[in-house]
């Protein structure tokens, strides 16, 4: 055990400090993502407007904010808020922005994929049976679409989770940071304490990320039957 | 007695608990050409899918001119180049053009001269109406031209035994006459070939012998003329009464 | 914005720039290996050894980069493994970008329809050269979007290659904002280098997928 550096995490309190770092990122993704999911259908049901204008604005905006790598976005909110404009702005605050705005980009790309997935003829038949437009979306629309969504919407939340491990670059304290502090603090008494706490560290996102995306994955395969 | 090319021993199917094939015992002989027809799900398609294993028995053996096929026997791709098949659609290979598909199997697995077979291609392409599509690719061709160039496909690879399943069943009723034209002049040429198909009134004109089959049981085997004229069981009748519709209205009015 | 500033910069982007390209190809083409190779055990079933891709795409896909990255630099050495860090930038991309690619693979080979197997089965075509001549040009196509997001999402991964003290563009911008205060004009270099570097295979990818849409394989 010592060898392997697993011993420090039962000294103290280091366990629930680690555990209080993954929570500090699970609180960022889900703060985020649950401001990505409204804004992200509006923009991309305004993405499949007829407006050519609306739609190439979105369009720059969004492929800008979804090629970036996501340290690009945090770095620009990040410096360019406290330094240039000197706002104090703090990490957490700045990472749900930025993990906002992508996660935002990439949910509104899904919601324009689903809605141009369902076939022209659904629309047809459902206005050739005498339904008005809004019953059309209401009734036959929205419910495929939905269906194809929610497994993509909960894939996002383990995208944004993973994205999380970020924040620790601009110097937010979540789980990667715990760890560092942790290691740091055993230098002398357990040397080799880097191997067991970060494998901690995988495995602790690991155990939060996989049930998530199992979830999606067994309901695509039940609802794409 | 005549040359025996495909030998079917007693053998048995099943999915799981689904009996297919139950002890199933046919020959086919050279020249010979045998219709199967039967209801949907009586087991047809999946006997000729177990003469070339791509499904395994359970038990029984399968011999073609005397050597038997197994699904994991060694020699099996050497075996499946005497059989040749044609399935119910898209089996041409759609990132080749219809000469690469024709060429494919006999350049890399038998090994033959290009020139040759380029030659002998362009032959049967002729013969089947379709010299001038040997650069198209299949998307850019019509259900009924796919159909007849994987025929040609097959025989390129000089089989002993053809084998088609329900070929024309997925195409429009307009194509479905020039396949079947292609595979009358084959049985015209003495081709051995074992044929599933609805197409009634085409078994009639093709067959030397048809097989009923239901349940994966052979119900009757009989001369094409005695079997659609005067079937001898009650299920061969009632399997053939599906193709005839009695009027509803009085015409005579 | 001081332009003066911004081109005086400019060569020591361009060697990051270099670097985050260097190690971010050769990455990708070790994930390229890694992901053909497990999407061809999970197509065929292999016994055991597709036990163990399965378990590799779970732990590589639920975990971040930034996090596989810390555990090999820093955690491995301490059992007896040492890696250089740009060893470790592209060990790490190619665990991270070989199950995206397996993916990507194999839903590429199991959207191959099972008739084409058959056919060439039927021909005489042995296993190896069915995979060879029918079913991997056609898996390769499908997969070509697929193939090509994936490569952008790994570039972009390589920003966290800063971590493990990697000189590349984050690197870079984060040291001389610290160092000079220029942050406008380090950010927007940022900005265009990334934009340099993943613009041109994004278009290419969207180009790609038009074309293949086009040709419409299948029907």
């Amino acid at each position: 055990m010592q060898a392997l550096g697993l011993d420090v995490l039962f000294k103290g309190k280091n366990m629930v400090r680690l555990l209080g770092g993954l929570w500090v990122a699970l609180k960022i993704s889900i703060i985020s993502v649950a401001i990505s999911i409204p804004l992200g259908i509006i923009l991309g049901m305004l993405m499949t407007s007829k407006n050519k204008v609306i739609r190439g604005i979105l369009r720059v905006y969004l492929e800008f904010i979804r090629i970036m790598p996501q340290m690009v976005l945090l770095f620009i909110v990040f410096f360019e808020t406290t330094r240039v404009w000197g706002w104090d702005l703090k990490g957490e605050t700045a990472s749900v922005i930025v993990f906002a705005m992508w996660g935002t980009a990439e949910m509104s790309d899904l919601v324009r994929g689903a809605l141009i997935s369902i076939p022209k003829h659904q629309y047809e038949s459902g206005s050739a049976l005498g339904l008005t437009k809004l019953q059309v979306y209401l009734y036959i629309i929205i419910p495929q679409t939905v269906r194809r969504l929610i497994p993509l919407s909960i894939n996002l939340i383990t995208r944004m989770i993973k994205t999380t491990s970020l924040i620790l670059l601009i110097g937010v304290v979540e789980v990667l940071k715990v760890a560092q502090q942790i290691i740091e603090a055993n230098r002398m008494v357990s040397p080799n304490s880097a191997f067991g706490v970060y494998l901690t560290v995988f495995l602790l996102y690991f155990i939060a990320c996989w049930p998530i995306s199992m979830l999606a994955k067994y309901l695509e395969r039940k609802w794409n039957t | 007695m005549e040359n025996e090319i495909l030998k079917i021993e007693h053998i048995k199917k099943s999915f799981g608990d689904n009996i297919i094939l139950d002890d199933l015992s046919l020959s086919v002989y050279q020249g010979e050409v045998i219709v199967i027809v039967g209801p949907s799900g009586c087991g047809k398609s999946t006997l000729l899918r177990c003469i070339n294993a791509l499904e395994g028995i359970q038990e029984g053996h399968i011999y073609l001119e005397g050597e038997e096929i197994k699904k994991d026997s060694k020699n099996l791709p050497k075996l499946r180049e005497k059989i040749g098949m044609v399935f119910q659609s898209y089996d041409l290979f759609p990132h080749l053009s219809v000469m690469d598909n024709i060429l494919l199997a006999p350049l890399k697995v038998q090994k033959r001269n290009k020139s040759e077979v380029i030659a002998e291609a362009r032959a049967l392409l002729e013969r089947i109406g379709l010299a001038d599509k040997e650069n198209s690719y299949p998307r850019e061709l019509s259900g009924g031209q796919k159909q007849r160039i994987a025929i040609v496909r097959a025989l390129c690879m000089h089989p002993e035994i053809l084998l088609f399943d329900e070929v024309t069943a997925a195409l429009d009723p307009e194509m479905v006459r020039e396949v079947l034209d292609v595979m009358l002049s084959l049985a015209k040429q003495g081709r051995t070939m074992l044929i599933v198909t609805h197409e009634m009134q085409f078994a009639k004109a093709v067959a030397d012998r048809v097989i009923f089959l239901d349940g994966g049981h052979i119900i009757e085997e009989a001369k094409p003329c005695e079997f659609f004229e005067n079937p001898k069981t009650e299920r061969a009748k009632q399997f053939l009464n599906m193709f005839e519709f009695d009027a509803v209205k009085d015409s005579s009015k | 914005m001081n332009w003066d500033v911004i081109f005086k910069y400019i060569p020591l982007y361009k060697k990051a720039a270099w670097l985050t390209l260097r190690l971010g190809v050769l990455g990708i083409v070790f994930a390229i290996l890694v992901g053909a190779i497990c999407a061809v055990i999970a197509y065929y079933r292999v016994p055991v050894l597709k036990r163990i891709v399965a378990v590799y795409i779970e732990l590589s896909r639920n975990t971040p980069l930034l996090v596989q990255l810390f555990f090999i630099y820093y955690g491995l050495p301490k059992v007896g493994v040492s890696v250089d860090a740009e060893v470790c930038g592209v060990v790490g991309l190619a665990f991270l970008g070989g199950s995206y690619m397996a993916e990507a693979f194999r839903s590429g080979l199991e959207a191959v329809d099972k008739i084409q197997t058959e056919s060439a089965y039927s021909l005489g075509l042995s296993r190896a050269k069915t995979m060879r001549y029918v079913i991997l040009p056609q898996a390769v196509s499908i997969s070509v979007p697929a193939f090509m997001a994936n490569i952008i999402f790994l570039l972009k991964e390589t920003s966290v290659f800063s971590a493990i003290s990697l000189m590349d563009l984050m690197f870079t911008a984060k040291d001389l904002i610290g160092l000079y205060y220029k942050t406008t004009e380090c950010l927007f270099l940022l900005v265009v280098f990334y934009l340099i570097i993943l613009l041109p295979i994004s278009i290419l990818g969207s180009v790609l997928e038009r074309r293949l849409r086009y040709a419409g394989f299948g029907a």
